[in-house]
């Protein structure tokens, strides 16, 4: 680090040898965060690490590449809700609607293609207007919230009652072949490095420090790690082989939805909001308008994670959304460390908190547990409970 | 010294909130390089005053003049166009974000993809707060909910100032505050009026103000009762105005002197 970097540093104007001892920093950081409890995601990790290792002992079936592409898919579709609902929960909201709301949007992206009707779309074009259907019923939501001022619990509650849904025909999963993962991996660390170098110049041109060198370079590492070791993970596995794509679109949102919410002013604007909304209002902040995109994400993610869970059963049934789903996605971003009083909380909670729930409840299910198939994996054609309730009453 | 023209002169003000009179027929003015304190008891109309001023709302009668030209403050935007930032008592952070973003809320600097521009404004933050002499900080990376309210308080201040402001209203910046923090938030309005900014002190603290101000404007009642040179005047001459003072000009009435009473 060149002198000059160091003059900014963040103790400003402090005495010298106080000066040092700031940038000793990192293991001293680290210890003032382990003295005042504020560690980050380092508990949910450990408490994933445990759960892997009690079902890992508990079956055979569970620690396998099979099933770690399993895990994947699974988490994928409350994954993307769960991302909605970090950057709800930031401004100290509530969205109840989503659950049934991807499941609209898993019944548009259907509907949108049924074959030998008078509007039969190509499959992407059908995704981008369910997405974009779903954006708009968010938007709706967002603006009675902010505009009528009637509490997101309560509008969010009729938007739930509305969109229950309907029935019909999907698209098929896919998996990438095994040379186009690593590509994809690549890809990834070379994006990642290629940013932190762009951090460390720009930091270096404006002459301000770069805090924790070290772990800007052991971050880059454990990216290759981590997306070399999945690629590799999910090639070894033989039912379905290959990356799925349902966990590329996860990465590709968790990047693109942490650089809006932490490197562009919007993103600042969300926190500010739920914050303190009466200081991000005086500070010439629209808090309305901030509000209303915020459910536009969140009805957009809802959108993108019911095609998804709809690609996954390859079906849509009138129980689509319904169930668990709004709660997991909510418990994912509360796992994963966002504040359910707004301001707290990343995007990358959601990742964290969604993998926490499908490892719970494959590894519930992989191990023989009785309990409701998890995650709708195989939920798709489940009878009602009240009809089948009847059925065995009258038998 | 102090400028001859006042920087903002505000002449027969009066606002009323449904049938409350809040304010009738106030003058008010300030000059460069001021410490401007107003003092009333509660409900005096003191808030009222700064948010006419602030461009929170606006007024019933009465101009405004900012360096000798009248203007109308349509709102906050506005006077901060003028140069006019008010740092309010309850100081309008946001405790979860730190000290650079806090400075930069609703101005964050951004580059061509809409991203923000990190290294510049950490770099303006650090700048600002040295000029202040603002030292106790630790880190300006750090939340301001960790920050003491002292702490809090001069990163308002701040966060008021660096945008080339000329007039900075400050509601109550003491009240909440111990000893040796009051100590450093009156130091740094002082500071303030030395680097030629005209302050407008707002407190209930007759010794802090007559520690830093340099003129003391008395309002009583909706209406102003006075405005009194620090140097020549007597706490116990302001608290009686505070309490009994008698407006300076009623209509219909000449001109008349607030009655002292001993």
């Amino acid at each position: 680090m060149s002198s000059e970097a160091d003059v900014a540093a963040p103790g400003i104007g402090l005495p010298p040898e106080q000066e040092a001892e700031v940038q000793a920093g990192v293991w001293r950081r680290a210890l003032d965060n382990l003295r005042t409890g504020n560690l980050g995601i380092l508990p949910i990790v450990l408490g994933l690490v445990l759960i892997v290792l009690f079902f890992t002992i508990k079956t055979p079936v569970f620690f396998t590449a099979n099933n770690f592409n399993n895990i994947i898919i699974q988490m994928a579709g409350t994954c993307m809700l769960a991302f909605g609902v970090v950057f709800v929960l930031l401004l100290g909201e509530i969205d109840l609607s989503i659950g049934y709301l991807s499941g609209l949007g898993a019944v548009a992206v259907a509907e949108f293609q049924l074959p030998d009707s008078s509007h039969q779309y190509p499959g992407l074009v059908a995704i981008v207007l369910a997405v974009g259907l779903c954006a708009m019923l968010g938007g709706v939501q967002g603006t009675v919230v902010a505009k009528v001022g009637v509490p997101s619990f309560v509008v969010t509650l009729a938007g739930l009652l509305i969109f229950q849904g309907v029935i019909l025909q999907v698209l098929e999963y896919y998996y990438f072949s095994h040379s186009a993962g690593w590509i994809i991996a690549g890809g990834v660390t070379a994006l990642y490095a290629a940013m932190a170098l762009a951090h460390v110049i720009g930091h270096r041109r404006a002459g301000v420090a770069i805090r924790d060198p070290y772990i800007l370079l052991a971050k880059v590492v454990a990216v290759a790690v981590a997306s070399f070791g999945t690629v590799g993970i999910c090639n070894h596995a033989n039912v379905p082989t290959g990356l799925p794509l349902a966990g590329v679109l996860v990465v590709i949102f968790l990047v693109g939805l942490t650089f809006l919410a932490k490197r562009t002013p919007f993103g600042r604007h969300v926190y500010a909001v739920g914050g303190n909304a009466e200081a991000a209002r005086r500070a010439g902040i629209n808090v309305a308008r901030i509000r209303i995109l915020v459910f536009v994400i969140s009805g957009a993610m809802a959108g993108v994670g019911g095609i998804i869970l709809a690609a996954n059963v390859n079906s849509v049934d009138l129980n689509v959304g319904g169930g668990t789903l709004l709660l997991n996605a909510i418990s994912a971003a509360v796992i994963g460390g966002v504040s359910l009083f707004g301001g707290r909380g990343e995007v990358r909670g959601a990742v964290i908190g969604s993998v926490v729930i499908a490892t719970v409840a494959n590894g519930l299910n992989t191990a023989g547990y009785k309990c409701h198939p998890p995650l709708r994996r195989h939920a798709g054609h489940r009878r009602a409970p009240p009809a089948s309730a009847l059925r065995a009453l009258s038998r | 010294m102090v400028s001859e023209t006042p920087l903002l002169q505000l002449r027969g003000i009066s606002k009323s909130y449904g049938s409350v009179q809040a304010l009738s027929d106030v003058d008010f003015e300030i000059r460069d390089g001021e410490v401007m304190a107003l003092v009333g008891d509660n409900g005096a109309g003191k808030t009222t005053l700064i948010k006419c001023i602030a461009g929170i709302h606006g007024y019933d009668q009465g101009e405004i003049l900012f360096e000798g030209n009248p203007v109308s403050i349509s709102g906050p935007k506005e006077a901060g166009r003028l140069g006019i930032e008010v740092v309010y008592q309850d100081l309008a952070l946001c405790d979860n974000l730190d000290v650079v973003q806090n400075m930069y809320l609703g101005r964050e600097e951004r580059d061509w993809l809409w991203r923000l521009k990190e290294p510049p404004m950490e770099q303006h933050t650090a700048e600002t707060l040295k000029s202040l002499a603002v030292t106790t900080i630790r880190s300006i990376r750090q939340p301001v909910a960790s920050l003491s309210g002292g702490q809090r308080q001069s990163v308002a201040v701040a966060k008021a100032v660096q945008w080339n402001s000329k007039l900075v209203i400050l509601d109550e910046p003491t009240a909440a505050l111990g000893v040796a923090q009051t100590r450093q938030v009156l130091d740094l309005v002082k500071r303030l009026a030395d680097q030629g900014l005209a302050v407008v002190l707002i407190s209930h603290n007759l010794h802090d103000i007559f520690e830093v101000a340099t003129r003391i404007t008395v309002l009583r009642l909706g209406r102003d009762v006075g405005v009194y040179e620090r140097a020549t005047t007597t706490q116990q001459e302001v608290v009686h105005a505070i309490t009994a003072g008698m407006p300076t000009k009623v209509a219909g009435i000449a001109e008349t002197v607030p009655e002292l009473a001993t």
